[in-house]
């Protein structure tokens, strides 16, 4: 794994803007509510990740953290 | 500029240089007659003293700029003419209700619409009732010579600092263009005013500071209201102001603020000097908000007579009936649309409803 | 593994009531990490515009005044004539700037006032439910414009920075857009810029930012991105209007 990402689900609104511009198609939406009554934006764990960034820099709520590897 | 010595001046350039005396820094105007000279004056002195002199693009903008200059910290002023006034009661208002100081003379002209460039009293109503959208007020100052406009364009400041609210100033053509001999108050720092803890300098070393009007929740803004109100009802305690003039022994009590006072005194004098048996007097509102309502109804246990003189229509003397709640008999001479009488035109109207008055007392 | 992004210290930690996939969010979120990249949180004073944005201070924790409408780039004036070494900015919609504040706008920009504006584009009043803009496209369907906007009744739409660009003012305008991540990125560096135009008391600066409205333009928020770069950027183009070395 090169990277990952964290999503505060109960930021998320679902307006899929991670989803769409992920490079690696790795982010879906949960089936789960979250408090605001949105189906928050999941990250797939199963998939690698490379830490690029993208779908943070396109969240509009802020709601991602992301983690890379040191050596990438 | 020298101060403290006598000097004749105009009345825009009283106001203008007791304005800078007060530690007005910012002046924010746009050209309207007749009070040019008003702006004319603080551009050439304004930057003498290391003062912001911007010539604005509106009377929206130059309102704005006061605000945005006041919530910065500066004392900021503007003035205008009754339909620039009228340009600038968004920004009152804003300002009222986010509870930022300014000062504003209006000099005020004939109307309603572009009306004319002569001395009128047209603008009681919206000058006195808050002007603008919303449930507030600000103080009225009506002076009614060259030296009172100076005494209360440096209270105007003090007062707007001290309640955190706009102040006008409301004169008209004819004490703006008038020229007098006029001493110039010298500022003292006024220990007594509270310290701007609201203002915006940048979030360095404290919390970010937000200065608004919008407040979406209901409850939060009838609160914010009420706060408003009880600010009104202590500006209306301490910072009612009028003058007595004559009323020791009076029957008849002539009402009338700024260049109309004058005039009425004028008229006074000629007919107690024609008839010494006369009994006239004057009461003259120098605050028109907070209006001096019980000064009116202490006069009513001696003097039954009101007469009500303004250049307008009548819109005071709506005032003066709120005040007397009833008693008294009160006459009105009104001159709208900029005509200003002589003291010998308003003579004959106060001589005719005084003596029919005295007639039926006797009877 | 290393955190390489989080929220930006200047963006206060609560939700914003923005709609999903708005562009204001994203524009927030760029200011505050200026704010926090630049060392600027403790010197900027924010007046934000009447529309959705009035709420920014909510979010970006910095101070700020309310503007009537219109009128920030008259109030922003006053702060920064009597605040010369603070940041000021002024951040407005297309109907606070282009429609009832113009005068303001154009007169603080010509007056090379060294104030910063932040002006949102989406095309429609957001916060009133989606009338029609000064910048809403030439057939484009609002609620004040039902069957398109028309030529004819309406005028064709104002282009804010080229207007701007006529007068002898400006010293840096830009039009970008949230539309995409290099979209998002070049919108940040623009900020920037503009921020150190003021900085460096170079004048007035203003970056129109074409932002999504997926609420009122009834897209989701991928479509309203595609639109921008479709259809809103033909209108509108994107680059570098004017700028003068400082």
């Amino acid at each position: 794994m090169k990277g990952k990402i964290v999503i505060d689900t109960s930021m998320c609104k679902g307006c899929q803007l991670c989803i769409g511009f992920c490079p690696k198609k790795n982010i879906f939406l949960s089936s789960q509510l979250n408090a605001k009554g949105y189906f928050p934006a999941q990250a797939d764990t199963k998939k690698v990740c490379n830490g690029c960034g993208i779908c943070a820099l396109m969240c509009p709520e802020a709601a991602i953290e992301v983690y890379r590897d040191d050596e990438n | 500029m020298t101060t403290k010595t006598k000097q004749l001046m105009y009345g825009t350039h009283a106001a203008g240089e007791a304005a800078i005396q007060a530690g007005c820094t910012c002046y924010f105007g746009y050209p309207i007659t007749p009070q040019n000279e008003l702006p004319e004056y603080m551009s050439r002195r304004l930057p003498e003293v290391g003062g912001i002199f911007i010539q604005a693009e509106s009377e929206l903008a130059s309102i704005n700029m006061v605000l945005g200059a006041s919530v910065a910290g500066a004392r900021a002023m503007t003035s205008s003419s009754s339909p620039g006034i009228s340009l600038k009661q968004e920004g009152i208002s804003f300002m009222a209700g986010m509870e930022l100081p300014a000062v504003i003379v209006n000099i005020m002209r004939g109307g309603p619409g572009l009306g004319n460039i002569a001395p009128a009293q047209s603008d009681y109503f919206q000058a006195t009732r808050g002007g603008g959208h919303g449930d507030y007020r600000t103080p009225v100052l009506a002076p009614a010579s060259v030296q009172e406009l100076a005494d209360l364009t440096f209270l105007a400041f003090d007062l707007a600092d001290q309640y955190r609210n706009p102040v006008l100033i409301l004169g008209d053509g004819m004490l703006g263009q008038l020229m007098e001999p006029v001493v110039i108050p010298v500022r003292k720092k006024n220990e007594a005013l509270p310290e701007k803890d609201y203002i915006l300098t940048g979030a360095k070393d404290r919390p970010a500071r937000l200065v608004k009007s919008l407040i979406l929740d209901v409850k939060e803004m009838e609160d914010h209201n009420w706060k408003l109100h009880r600010k009104y009802q202590r500006i209306e305690q301490n910072e009612t102001r009028w003058e007595s003039y004559r009323m020791e022994d009076a029957e008849m009590a002539v009402i009338a603020y700024g260049t109309a006072a004058r005039i009425a005194r004028g008229a006074i004098n000629r007919l107690r000097k024609e008839d010494e048996n006369v009994r006239i007097g004057l009461i003259r509102p120098i605050t028109l908000w907070p209006f001096p309502a019980k000064a009116l109804r202490d006069a009513v246990k001696k003097t039954g007579d009101f007469f009500v003189f303004e250049l307008s229509a009548g819109q005071m003397v709506e005032d003066v009936r709120l005040a007397l709640e009833g008693r008294g008999k009160i006459h009105f001479y009104g001159r709208p649309g900029g005509v200003v009488p002589t003291p010998a035109e308003l003579a004959r109207s106060m001589a005719r409803h005084y003596y029919q008055s005295k007639r039926s007392r006797k009877k | 593994m290393k955190k390489v992004y989080s929220r930006p210290k200047s963006l206060r930690n609560v939700s914003m009531h923005y709609c999903p996939g708005c562009g204001h969010s994203i524009i927030h979120r760029l200011i505050a990490e200026l704010l926090d990249e630049m060392n600027l949180q403790d010197q900027a004073i924010c007046v934000p515009p009447a529309g959705c944005a009035v709420l920014a201070y909510n979010y970006i924790d910095i101070d700020m005044v309310e503007a009537p409408h219109g009128r920030a780039t008259a109030v922003a004036t006053g702060v920064k004539r009597v605040r010369p070494d603070n940041l000021v900015f002024s951040y407005q919609g297309d109907g606070d700037l282009a429609a009832i504040g113009t005068a303001e706008a154009l007169h603080a920009a010509n007056r090379g006032e060294h104030i910063t504006v932040i002006f949102v584009n989406n095309a429609v009043y957001g916060m009133t439910g989606g009338q029609m803009a000064p910048t809403s496209l030439i057939g484009q369907k609002t609620t004040t414009s039902p069957h398109g906007r028309t030529v004819a009744n309406e005028g064709p739409p104002i282009r804010v920075c080229e207007l701007m660009a006529q007068l002898g003012g400006p010293s840096y305008l830009e039009r970008v857009s949230v539309s995409s991540p290099a979209g998002v990125r070049k919108t940040k560096a623009a900020i920037k810029k503009a921020f150190e135009y003021q900085i460096k008391k170079s004048g007035f600066s203003l970056v129109e930012i074409l932002s999504p409205c997926p609420t009122n333009w009834k897209m989701d928020a991928m479509a309203s991105c595609a639109w921008i770069d479709e259809v809103m950027a033909k209108e509108f183009p994107l680059g570098v209007i004017k700028e003068v070395q400082c």
